[in-house]
């Protein structure tokens, strides 16, 4: 009997000392590994926000964040379709990236340091950035964000948009009253219902907000002060940096295919292109599909199916009145840039 | 376990306990040994497992955090607080923010519970049947459903702070809460609450001494007319002494709301009415089961004795229901001090929604789940203890 338990603890000990062991043999990345093996990719994304990630009446999801769960997709599986959402608040968040619950992160979250170290998580770029700002009903006849001495402001828990907030009424040093409310919903509601004087986010999310929430979106106007930046971005979990590359270089295909104009319209013709850049982009040549162990074609998948950036731009963030701006291609004045495919 | 092998010791003349599995004391001993010892291993493996796990995705683990500057503002705090106070003293703010609803909200619960629990065994046919359309109705509804309701009442149907109603001169009604004017801080109120506090143990001696003049002599004294005498009476007189100060914090309506005065906040309200209205039902379906556990015949009893109904339901019908009701009660208070935090779906800055925030920043989920439950484990222990005590106190002397 007492060998019995003695063996069954050993056993206990000895499946507990190879966990990490086995981790550290696998050559490619384990998070790959178990998307395709599972079959589709499981993506946390915002189900709120126009533009950014909600699905529609028909349940299909749309926006730019969800445009980068669908081109991991596509490189992974040349199935832009192959992901199931989770959607998640400012809350939830970073538990569903660090339990396991979402291989990737893409609901317009904020890079920051603390982010980036003591929650674990690692960032694989921007796909826009944005600023802090603050909406109010016109009838309070607010100019400026410095007005708002005594105002009773609604806030998401969880955000930065929380401490910014904090941040800037201490710098400027006046008074506010918060309102911290978890779910988007009723924030805004509150907003409507005039709980709060301001409303204050990310100015894409205030745009969102004014655009498909309030009745008449003329009585709101968005304050001209930017408090912050917002380098939205999607993110990993640490520990896994070959799945952290494919996610970052997913990104960077729908950059480089915006510079090189390869879009999904063209996309089929340009197969044959000569160009030396166009060609290696599109997997005919060079082979860097499978230097991120994905297939030759990946980026070609992604155009195909999702678009370059500017198409995916033009989809979701344009119809909410937002220019390209900071968002334009470098060339263009903007920050996207993305390092050389080669 | 002795027991056990002196009932079967037959086959042992000395009784000694063999260290063979044949004989069952051993046996029980080593089973026992064995299971806490699983136990006691997995508990390690885990905590190891989570620590080593911890450390190798980077994460920071302790309580350092506590004390560095939490960087959020807070709406409503009963102390002193700003975003850079500590983490610690944020959480701090929560507790007391939990058990401010979780305290008043037990006794408007337990009052409201008990009016209808008595109100829907009335003979009065209107009255019961409120009385019992009201439990069904509140138990039957999602409490989080309640908390939007009443939340969405609040907001919606009060109209601005610069079209605020003035209910009361000074008291103004608004979606930003109910404003009320309240004396200004002055150095007296600090001895009033001392008086306060010595009236309350003066009472409780004025009480036994009824008590003991009562079984020598049959005289009764107004205990409760003098209680409330010396409770409203000594802080009064204190007052007086002080300089009967009479300066006032009136809510005056400046920029975007009210400054000044005492606020309820919308919710804070619709919490606090969220819980209290649920709890309730429960409460008096407690309420209603003890009373009816009393034997019919103790009411005939009483009545034989002359007694009239007020003094019949003190002195008999009660002391007997409230051993049936006082254990569920228990359970009842536990619930609603749970319950409340679902605050965070509507605003109210609870401990959970702090600590919810904290552990997003930080990202110390284990040391905030763990502030979590310690929180609410004191809480609900010292209810236990508390109402445990009272049920053993009141509990049926057998003579
Ligand atoms: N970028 C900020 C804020 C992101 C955020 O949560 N924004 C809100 C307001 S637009 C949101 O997306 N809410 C939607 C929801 O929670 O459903 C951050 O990363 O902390």
């Amino acid at each position: 009997m007492k060998t019995k338990a003695l063996l069954f603890a050993s056993a206990f000990v000895a499946v507990a000392a190879s966990l990490p062991a086995m981790a550290q043999q696998t050559a490619t990345s384990p998070t790959l590994d178990a998307i395709k093996a599972r079959g589709f990719l499981q993506c946390g994304a915002n189900g709120n926000v126009a533009g950014f990630g909600l699905p529609n009446a028909q349940g299909v999801w749309a926006g730019l964040d969800v445009d980068v769960c669908r081109a991991v997709a596509a490189a992974i599986f040349g199935d832009a379709t192959k992901v199931r959402y989770t959607a998640l608040t400012a809350q939830q968040r970073f538990t569903a990236l660090q339990s396991g619950e979402v291989d990737l992160l893409v609901r317009n979250t904020t890079w920051t340091l603390s982010r980036d170290t003591s929650l674990g998580l690692e960032f694989t770029g921007v796909n826009f950035y944005d600023g802090q700002g603050f909406m109010v009903k016109k009838s309070l006849n607010v100019k400026s964000a410095k007005e708002l001495n005594g105002a009773t402001i609604c806030v998401q828990p969880g955000t930065t948009t929380e401490l910014n907030l904090a941040d800037y009424f201490r710098a400027n040093n006046i008074r506010f009253t918060p309102v911290v409310i978890e779910r988007e919903e009723e924030n805004v509601a509150a907003y409507l219902a005039g709980r709060c004087d301001a409303y204050t986010t990310d100015i894409s999310g205030l745009a969102s907000v004014r655009a498909s929430r309030t009745p008449v979106p003329a009585d709101h106007v968005i304050l001209p002060e930017v408090i912050s930046k917002e380098p939205l971005g999607p993110s990993v979990r640490h520990g896994d940096a070959r799945w952290g590359d494919i996610v970052r270089w997913v990104h960077y295909a729908m950059l480089e295919a915006e510079e090189s104009g390869i879009t999904s319209a063209n996309v089929d013709s340009l197969m044959t292109s000569t160009n030396p850049n166009t060609q290696r982009v599109l997997g005919v040549t060079g082979g860097m599909g499978a230097m991120l162990g994905l297939d030759n074609k990946w980026a070609y998948n992604i155009i195909k199916q999702v678009g370059n950036y500017a198409e995916s731009f033009e989809r979701n963030i344009t119809p909410l009145g937002i220019e390209r701006g900071v968002n334009n291609l470098w060339t263009k004045g903007g920050l996207m840039y993305s390092p050389p495919i080669r | 376990m002795a027991g056990q092998s002196a009932g079967s010791g037959g086959r042992n003349d000395d009784n000694a306990m063999r260290f063979s599995l044949s004989d069952p004391t051993f046996r029980a001993i080593f089973w026992q040994v064995v299971v806490v010892g699983i136990v006691g291993f997995c508990g390690w493996w885990l905590i190891s497992n989570t620590l080593t796990n911890l450390a190798t995705r980077g994460f920071t683990t302790g309580w350092a955090f506590l004390s560095r500057e939490a960087g959020f503002a807070i709406g409503e705090t009963m102390i002193e607080y700003g975003p850079q106070d500590t983490y610690g003293r944020a959480v701090l703010v929560g507790i007391l923010n939990t058990l401010r609803v979780a305290v008043i909200g037990i006794v408007l619960a337990t009052i409201l519970g008990t009016l209808i629990g008595i109100g829907r065994l009335s003979k009065n046919v209107l009255v019961a049947g409120v009385c019992s359309t009201y439990v069904e109705f509140i138990r039957n509804l999602p409490l989080l459903v309640q908390l939007f309701f009443w939340w969405a009442m609040f907001q919606d149907s009060l109209p601005g702070p610069r079209q605020a109603i003035e209910a009361l001169p000074g008291v103004f009604l608004s979606n930003r809460g109910v404003k009320i004017p309240v004396p200004a801080d002055h150095w007296i109120h600090a001895w009033m609450g001392v008086a306060f506090l010595a009236a309350i143990v003066a009472s409780y001696f004025m009480a036994r001494w009824a008590r003991v003049r009562q079984a020598a002599t049959g005289e009764q004294f107004p205990v409760l007319l003098a209680t409330i005498g010396l409770l409203a009476g000594g802080p009064l007189v204190v007052w007086l002494i002080g300089g009967a100060p009479v300066t006032m914090d009136w809510p005056v309506l400046r920029g975007f709301n009210f400054q000044g005065g005492l606020t309820m906040t919308p919710e804070f309200a619709a919490l606090l009415v969220g819980l209290v209205t649920y709890t309730a039902g429960f409460i008096a379906e407690i309420v209603r089961a003890g009373i009816l556990a009393v034997p019919n015949g103790q009411t005939e009893a009483a009545s034989a004795l002359g007694l009239r109904r007020g003094p019949m339901l003190q002195l008999v019908i009660l002391p007997q229901a409230l051993r049936v009701i006082i254990p569920p009660m228990t359970s009842q208070f536990l619930n609603l001090t749970k319950n409340s935090s679902l605050a965070v779906a509507i605003g109210y800055p609870d401990l959970v929604s702090i600590v919810n925030t904290t552990l997003n920043q930080t990202g110390q989920a284990i040391e905030g789940i763990a502030m979590i439950m310690a929180a609410y484990l004191t809480v609900s222990l010292s209810i236990s203890v508390l109402m445990n005590w009272y049920n053993k106190r009141i509990a049926f002397k057998e003579r």
